[in-house]
């Protein structure tokens, strides 16, 4: 029976978006087969390290477990025609059937005291038939906790009015009470759960998928998961393009280790590996108002950049540019950064409107003696000029000189050269990505990474 | 010393016995890996006590543990083995008059001349031992690949020897900071435990165990307020080895309770970031004030 159960159980995880293949089945029941099943936290544990590989994952299956075998095990029991004791008083007919408020208060309250979890959590359970259910709860789960906690009469401090003997008389332990709320909370979860017939919101859409410039802390862990990746596919970078190009240094070592297959005559040449080659990268970001939500984007890509790279230069932009990188390098939280941005960076002057043209010949002037062929320079911005001039051409020669340029859009492709855009008269020089979910980014770190045709 | 464990309450007492006091599934998983014979992915915040999981569980298994750190840009040649090329060459001069070339030839490619890496020595060894394969998510994904084979058969393919199976089984940990996604075939592999911060009462119970001496008053209000600075947004959060420091230095110091003069003090033990300091100061120092 177990078995089919299992399985069914498996089906329903995936169903939730859990993936599991035919091993973890395997090894779940394999895993059974080691532990006792009357332990209820055992088995689900036993199961959640053999199904649930991840956080995530290990929420869902928390909820999935419950709501399976809760079910299961009602349906179990309505089959046996055994009732559980709850059910039967919710309705309050008879004083059989009917629980004495007072009794089972007092039984809590020592199995409070005693600290029996599997004891409490039937009383959890019974407690929420007794009181519960006879009038409906406010929906809000909180509220019904508490409201049943006081109906209870479960308090902290000392009671003594009560016998001695009574655990209540000397007031309940804070943690066993906390405990016990808990399993009332996770009762009345599953009450819900059962009502409604589905499981609370389940995980939310895949993180890539999200669009971006919503809630910057959240989004960070995404942006530097991206930036992680694209640090790992520039390390590597140029590996590929090894011993196409035989200027390479003979390594003694492993030219002796090959000619052992020779008998010790160094037939085989070998070369010291290329060193990939150090990035070193120009990132101009764009703060004006016509990008603030893109910005808040911006500036946790160029965060995260910072965290990755040594050799890298940040500059931000609205009327004129500004150096940031010492900012970066001084103010570690993000938080911090942004702030120190929006107060003296000196960047806005009088408009506040973007003026790519001069933002590009101060640039130029900037870093003109720096700007190499092995340079990668990425700009974030809209390339909405407010009518001014774009200034192709000092844009042109700085793509000239740096080995590579790309332009982040933080626009939907669909709105590129509407308006005051004029993104199409930089695209000849560079290379421009529409950017506005962590998925492009995404696209974006594939193709900088990309092996360089030469 | 032990041969393997009976039951999961077994494992959970050894555990405290080695100094290692294990909370919520941890016990279980253990146990289900010494008896599924299945590597376990161990998964949390740094300074949660992965690391010394495999320490203490080593310990109670009475096996030597073989660790191996990762970091980007680990090979094989430092992970699994390595050809011993200067006792091959020297095999070769000293054999290069009277042996046959074929004898030769085959002669220096054995087991002889191989240099036994961490991951070869844990499944060559005679006596099991425990296999920690540390901070797996520092490497690249590639290393990750090559892992396979060794936790899915316990075997290592060799080019010019062919397979070495495993002539014990090893308990394998993997750890990680989650600071990039596994692959799902290695996650696929083995069994997972995800250890977090320890609730206040956990932690309790571990400080009292490494700083018995420390007063029951202080030692609660320490955990009140590690849990305290846990909450705020720090660079690095203080870990549990940071709060058994913090409970033997205030032993060392004799204080009695901890109020702002004391924390400010010694806070330099759990908190270790400029940044960090200031915000500590300022939010725990006021609700200590």
């Amino acid at each position: 029976v177990i078995d089919r159960q299992l399985l069914l159980f498996g089906d329903e995880l995936r169903a939730e978006g859990v993936a599991i293949g035919t091993s973890e089945l395997l090894d779940a029941f394999a895993a059974l087969g080691e532990v006792g099943w009357d332990e209820r936290a055992t088995f689900q544990q036993a199961l959640a390290a053999t199904l649930a590989k991840s956080p995530e994952d290990r929420r869902v299956f928390d909820l999935v477990f419950e709501r399976f075998f809760f079910r299961a095990a009602e349906a179990a029991a309505i089959e046996a025609g055994v009732l559980e004791a709850g059910q039967g008083s919710g309705g309050g007919e008879g004083p059989a059937g009917q629980i004495d408020l007072e009794e089972l208060r007092a039984q809590i309250a020592q199995a409070l005291v005693d600290g029996d979890e599997a004891l409490l959590r039937d009383l959890a359970r019974l407690a929420l038939a007794a009181v519960g259910r006879a009038n409906d709860g406010s929906g809000v789960i909180g509220i019904d906790v508490q409201r049943i906690r006081r109906m209870l009469n479960l308090r902290s401090d000392p009671q003594p009015d009560l016998p001695p003997e009574d655990p209540r008389h000397a007031g309940l332990p804070p943690e066993a009470m906390r405990r016990f709320e808990a399993m009332l909370r996770r009762e009345l979860e599953r009450a819900q759960i059962e009502r409604t017939q589905s499981l609370p919101p389940s995980r939310p859409l895949g993180e890539l998928d999200r669009a971006l410039p919503s809630g910057p802390t959240a989004d960070l862990a995404a942006v530097h998961r991206v930036v992680a990746q694209l640090r790992r596919r520039l390390a590597t970078q140029g590996v590929e393009r090894r011993g196409s190009n035989r200027r390479d240094h003979v390594d003694i070592r492993r030219t002796m280790r090959a000619s052992l297959q020779t008998g010790g005559v160094p037939v085989v040449v070998k070369y010291r590996p290329r060193r990939p080659r150090r990035p070193e990268i120009y990132v101009l970001c764009d703060v004006s108002t016509s990008v603030t939500s893109a910005s808040v984007f911006f500036l946790s890509v160029l965060h995260a950049l910072h965290d990755s790279f040594r050799r890298m230069r940040s500059f931000v932009f609205i009327e004129r540019i500004s150096e940031v990188t010492d900012i970066f390098a001084r103010e570690r939280s993000f938080k911090a950064v942004s702030e120190a941005i929006a107060s003296d960076a000196g960047v806005a002057d009088v408009s506040g409107y973007t003026d790519y043209g001069r933002v590009w010949s101060e640039f130029r002037a900037l870093v003109e003696d720096d700007l190499q062929p092995r340079a990668t320079v990425i700009v974030l911005g809209d390339a909405r000029t407010n009518g001014r001039d774009p200034r192709a051409d000092i844009f042109a020669t700085i793509a000239a000189r740096a080995g590579r340029t790309f332009w982040l859009n933080p626009e939907p492709r669909l709105y590129w050269n509407y308006g005051d855009s004029v993104i199409d008269a930089y695209t000849p020089y560079c290379t421009a990505f529409e950017c506005w979910t962590t998925r492009q980014l995404e696209d974006f770190v594939k193709a900088l990474t990309a092996p360089v045709a030469r | 010393m032990n041969a393997l464990p009976e039951s999961v309450d077994a494992v959970a007492d050894g555990l405290l016995e080695a100094g290692y006091l294990a909370g919520g599934s941890t016990a279980l998983v253990a146990y289900l890996a010494t008896r599924l014979h299945k590597p376990v992915l161990v998964e949390g915040p740094a300074g949660v006590g992965k690391t010394e999981l495999a320490k203490a569980l080593a310990t109670y298994l009475g096996r030597e543990l073989v660790r191996l750190q990762c970091y980007e840009g680990l090979d094989e040649a430092k992970a699994l083995y390595e050809w011993n090329y200067r006792k091959q060459l020297l095999r070769i001069q000293a054999e290069a008059d009277g042996a046959g070339w074929s004898e030769v030839q085959d002669d220096i490619f054995g087991e002889e001349f191989l240099l036994a890496r961490p991951l070869l020595e844990a499944i060559s060894s005679e006596i099991p031992v425990v296999l920690l394969i540390d901070e797996i998510d520092k490497t690249d994904q590639e290393f990750e690949a090559m892992l396979l084979e060794l936790l899915s058969d316990f075997q290592i393919t060799i080019p010019e020897l062919g397979r070495v199976a495993a002539t014990s089984q090893p308990v394998v940990l993997l750890t990680s900071n989650n600071s990039r996604e596994l692959t799902e075939a290695l996650k696929r592999r083995c069994l997972y435990l995800w250890l977090d911060y320890p609730t206040p009462e956990h932690e309790l119970a571990i400080v009292r165990l490494h700083a018995p001496e420390l007063a029951d008053t202080v030692a609660r209000k320490l955990v009140e307020v590690v849990a305290m600075v846990r909450e705020l947004d720090l660079k690095k959060p203080p870990s549990i080895a940071e709060s058994i420091d913090w409970a033997r230095a205030l032993l060392l110091l004799g204080s009695t309770d901890i109020d702002a003069a004391t924390f400010t003090d010694t806070m330099s033990v759990i908190v270790k970031h400029r940044t960090d300091i200031e915000l500590v100061a300022e939010r725990v120092g006021l609700a200590l004030a």
